[in-house]
């Protein structure tokens, strides 16, 4: 059997993939699936962590984080739209309005 | 062990080799359902010593190897890649689907019993809902790989309507759920063999029919066919997103597409319509309301089990391809319409129309 | 599930997600996205979580990121252009990734003797996973956050559509 602190590592190297896509990458909808990524690096943690315990608590808490970025995704990508059509653009960098 | 794997491998090929084939015949049914419809001489041209019957040989073999043998063209500044794997994608997952069909009870050979399903899941519609919806993928592969603004336009459509109808597709399921009480569609098919005052099969048409209309009509949105082909409409898009390709990778869009329409068909019929169950078919043989019995055999159950999954299956499949030559194409705000503002409202209604009902009668 | 399927699997996850935040078009990322979470789907099957596995497919791989790529598609994005001055950023940015890493691996590094629970190894209940089991906690124990998530998805529906409307009039 895999030890439960595999499946850990595998989700903090995924969770530090995430992160630092966020940080590199300058494209607004490329740094978004970075946030995915790193939701679904805790929600492998979480899964793993309800077999290990045996707990049904982990899969559900699954579910609300589905259901969150599921909501998070339908706002961010309204964003995204609306930002595109005032500025043509979706880089960081170039969206600067609010930014001193 | 090894039996196992043997078991499960002979009902993984019993499975391909019908759905294979039919979806092969599909193609030919279409082009001589669409003449009949349309009133004309039809498919008649590939036909052996005079008999236009004998076209569907041709169909099942000229076909695919005309097909095979045509040049591949892979357009300038396509996303080669892509462009190659995009129809593996799209035909994948709807294979596959195939695997928690229950396509008979269970067939007993020796003192061993085997389940006629592939993969007996604890999930299993919610699998078919997830690979149906990775459907999606190819449709949009296809579009964006082809470095093609038709193509482009096929797939961007393509997506947006196959998330529109999911969701009325999604409710119609879980109405479905609500009334078994169960995720595993063999536990459907078998709570459907039993009767109603005493003589009309349990089907579940007869408990939600509106979540039948709901179903077939999204499972028709989702295999992209006529009325709701605006995805690869050709009088506006050339073929939408396969228009640039040729050989067998057309092919392999071209059996998407009737492979869907088979797994539409025995969703439906699994869900709605008895799956395997014959009415007044019994493990032990036929009893009827009125009284008479016939005693049957356990391998002749089974297969008449086998044949009547088929023979719905068949029905529903002409069932699709008659309205598809038979209702003109959508506009694409009709189709949003349809989706958003029609089914979807319906879908949530019935939803809690049945748990008030199932209420009523749990504390009845 | 043992080491000789965890490695390969997990070792495809990695790499597909560092697909996601290396490859410059960004209807590519998205799809090493998709490839990342059908794999970590695969992966939950393996814990035995058969309904969050069969969830991560509908909501995540089905319906999430086609959105991802139709918006993509929609605004017609093309790869970018690399920028020079940024790789500073991205060795800091790495650097700071590894000590994360580093520090957040720390606890768990060993076995599995320090964490709380039965293991890995012991018997799985039948009901484990089902969507019977997740059903009844998540109308019991955590019915008040189900009941609040629906009024996120409403606000995030009104939000979505207030934001994405062309200006009427």
């Amino acid at each position: 059997m895999v030890p439960a602190t595999y499946y850990i590592a595998l989700s903090v190297l995924l969770f530090v993939i995430g992160a630092i896509g966020f940080l590199i990458r300058r494209n607004l909808i490329v740094m978004f699936m970075s946030i995915e990524l790193m939701l679904n690096a805790a929600n492998l943690a979480f899964v793993a962590f309800a077999r290990h315990q045996l707990s049904m608590d982990g899969q559900v808490i699954v579910f609300f984080v589905m259901t969150v970025a599921a909501a998070e995704v339908a706002v961010g990508l309204a964003i995204l739209i609306a930002l595109f059509r005032h500025r043509e653009t979706l880089n960081a960098d170039e969206v600067r309005m609010l930014r001193w | 062990m090894l039996i196992e794997i043997v078991i499960i491998l002979v009902k993984i090929l019993a499975v391909l080799g019908m759905v294979m084939p039919l979806a092969g015949a599909l193609g030919w049914i279409e082009r001589k359902g669409s003449a009949l419809i349309h009133d004309r001489i039809g498919a008649n041209r590939a036909s052996i010593y005079g008999f236009a019957g004998a076209g569907l040989v041709n169909t099942l073999v000229a076909d695919p190897l005309k097909f095979a043998t045509k040049e591949d063209v892979i357009p300038r500044g396509a996303d080669r890649l892509l462009h190659t794997i995009a129809p593996c994608i799209n035909l994948f997952p709807v294979l596959v689907a195939f695997a928690v069909l229950p396509f008979g009870d269970v067939l007993l050979v020796g003192d061993r019993e085997i389940n006629l399903q592939i993969a007996p899941l604890g999930i299993g519609v919610m699998y078919v809902l997830a690979m149906m919806s990775l459907g999606v993928y190819g449709v949009v592969l296809g579009g964006w790989a082809s470095n093609n603004r038709w193509s482009l336009l096929g797939g961007i459509r393509g997506s947006a309507q196959m998330i529109s109808y999911e969701l009325p597709m999604g409710l119609a399921i879980i109405a479905m759920i609500l009334t078994y009480g169960t995720l595993d569609l063999q536990e459907m098919a078998r709570a459907q063999g039993e009767l109603i005052w005493g003589w009309l099969p349990a089907w579940g048409i007869f408990y939600q029919p509106v979540a039948f209309l709901i179903l077939l009509v999204a499972g028709i949105a989702e295999s992209k066919r006529i009325p709701f082909d605006l995805p690869e409409s050709e009088s506006e898009l050339i073929s939408g997103y396969f228009t640039e390709y040729s050989g067998i990778k057309h092919l392999m869009f071209f059996m998407t597409d009737f492979v869907e329409v088979i797994i539409v068909s025995g969703l439906v019929s699994t869900l709605f319509f008895g799956g395997w169950q014959v009415p007044y078919l019994y493990s032990s043989g036929f009893e009827f309301p009125w009284g008479a019995s016939i005693a049957l055999p356990n391998i002749a159950i089974v297969l008449l089990q086998i044949v009547s999954f088929t023979l719905k299956i068949v029905f529903f499949c002409w069932f699709q391809i008659m309205i598809r030559w038979t209702i003109p194409r959508f506009r694409y705000d009709q189709l949003m319409h349809l989706g958003w503002l029609g089914l979807l409202p319906i879908g949530f209604v019935n939803i809690v129309a049945t748990a008030v009902a199932i209420l009523a009668t749990q504390s009845a | 599930m043992t080491l000789l399927t965890f490695l390969p699997l997990s070792a495809l996850i990695v790499i597909f997600a560092l697909g996601v935040i290396l490859n410059r078009h960004p209807i590519r990322s998205a799809l090493c996205l998709a490839v990342t979470l059908f794999l970590l789907a695969v992966m939950f099957v393996f814990l035995d979580a058969h309904l969050v596995a069969a969830l991560q497919i509908i909501v995540y791989a089905g319906a999430i990121l086609v959105l991802f790529l139709f918006v993509i598609m929609l605004l017609n994005l093309e790869a970018d252009i690399p920028q020079r001055r940024r790789r500073n950023l991205t060795i800091a940015a790495t650097a700071a990734g590894l000590v994360f890493a580093g520090v957040a691996l720390r606890p768990f590094l060993g076995s599995d003797a320090g964490l709380p629970g039965v293991g890995m190894s012991g018997p799985v209940p039948d009901t484990f996973g089902t969507a019977a089991a997740i059903g009844q906690r998540l109308f019991t124990h955590f019915v008040l956050p189900f009941e609040v998530t629906s009024v996120l998805l409403l606000v995030a529906v009104l939000g979505a559509v207030v934001l994405a409307k062309k200006k009427i009039g």
